[in-house]
């Protein structure tokens, strides 16, 4: 049971790969968290840390080990970037609060201009396959996490994922994080890119209410800017913070069901894709 | 909540080097600005430590405090609170200290 919110982890991470959405009793890869078979793992051994002795008593050993706790997790992100690199595919990490539109915006972005980027998605929920059957329906490939008590994605779920949706080469890869502007700052899944969503119908204060995920944002987009006249939503405010927080990442403001804005985020994925 | 996997990490990381050791204590270094609660690793450690090594060990937690250089005018300050401001109200600043998220050492029994 999680510590913090009280919710199971019964139900563990699961994968599902093209072909097996909505067959949540049998997942195409089942996700192993602790015997990851990487097919570009590197199995180097760790060393025993230096040993001091604190006078003569043993008891008092000291050991030290001087190791980034996300140690494991940055090192199969390089992993993954090396992979995804190997093989010219543009990893993009989407993050935003649940509700954002993230799952809309890959939709349309599918329909509009999915065979221009060669497209592939990786759904990241606690639960259910719902947003890769959206995503599929748009007629993209699709693999999807299902973290279970999980709050964000890591880099070992996304080598499984990888694994499962076995993206073309030279395609653009947007990987649509857990909902959540907390914890999915913190993980490096190997991307290339981070863009965070902020939606008109959330405040304008995002930003600075949640910086670490702002701060590590490369493109920021303004979600349904069509709701604007309907809603309290001070742009310039949200702008003016966004540039304290992060001073070189881009805003573009968009609407996935208007259109405004859709055609310079497609044209900033070709250019990172390249 | 994602204390709850780095303090996971911290016990895997700790079983991985140091295999079948019986541990007394743990030091973490968790900067101001790593986006990491201590007070939440210290809730969940000794529930993610139960029936490991690491079972009934003391947690030793410093939080090195944030140090940050402006890129506009070259000065080095200490950011009060969560946004790193320089004085000169340039917000371009390269974090020197205050991102740590480290095993730094551990006490064998």
């Amino acid at each position: 049971m999680c510590a913090t919110c009280g919710c199971g982890d019964e139900a563990g991470v699961r994968v599902f790969g093209p072909g097996h959405l909505g067959h949540d009793d049998e997942p195409a890869r089942q996700h192993e968290r602790h015997e990851h078979e990487h097919p570009h793992e590197r199995h180097d051994g760790h060393a025993e840390g230096h040993v001091h002795d604190h006078g003569s008593r043993p008891a008092g050993r000291t050991v030290e080990l001087q190791q980034k706790i996300l140690a494991k997790n940055d090192r199969l992100a390089e992993e993954n970037r090396a992979w995804l690199a190997a093989h010219g595919i543009l990893a993009v990490n989407l993050m935003s609060s649940p509700g954002s539109g993230k799952t809309t915006l890959l939709e349309r972005t599918a329909r509009d201009a999915g065979a221009r980027l060669g497209l592939a998605v990786i759904e990241g929920d606690q639960e259910t396959t719902l947003d890769a059957s959206r995503i599929e329906a748009a007629g993209c490939a699709v693999a999807q996490i299902n973290t279970g008590a999980g709050c964000h994605l890591d880099a070992i779920m996304i080598a499984s994922a990888l694994r499962a949706l076995d993206p073309r080469p030279g395609s653009v890869l947007v990987i649509e994080n857990v909902g959540n502007l907390v914890c999915p700052a913190l993980f490096d899944l190997g991307e290339a890119a981070r863009v965070v969503l902020s939606s008109v119908t959330e405040g304008a204060d995002k930003p600075i209410k949640y910086p670490q995920m702002f701060r590590g944002a490369d493109l920021v987009l303004l979600t349904k800017v069509d709701l604007l006249p309907y809603v309290d939503f001070d742009t310039e405010r949200h702008a003016r913070d966004l540039k304290l927080i992060s001073p070189h990442a881009q805003l573009l403001p968009v609407s996935a069901t208007a259109g405004e804005g859709l055609p310079a985020w497609y044209d900033w994925l070709a250019g990172r894709a390249g | 909540m994602h204390e709850l996997a780095i303090t996971e990490g911290v016990v895997q990381a700790v079983t991985e080097r140091l295999p079948g050791t019986a541990i007394a204590c743990v030091h973490l270094e968790i900067g101001a600005m790593s986006g990491v609660v201590a007070d939440s690793v210290r809730f969940c450690f000794e529930m993610v430590a139960e029936g490991t090594t690491l079972e009934g060990a003391r947690l030793d937690i410093s939080q090195p405090r944030a140090r940050c250089r402006c890129r506009d005018c070259g000065a080095e300050f200490e950011p009060e609170g969560a946004l790193p401001l320089c004085d000169c109200g340039s917000a371009d600043v390269a974090v020197l200290a205050g991102q740590e998220l480290r095993i730094t050492s551990v006490e064998v029994v």
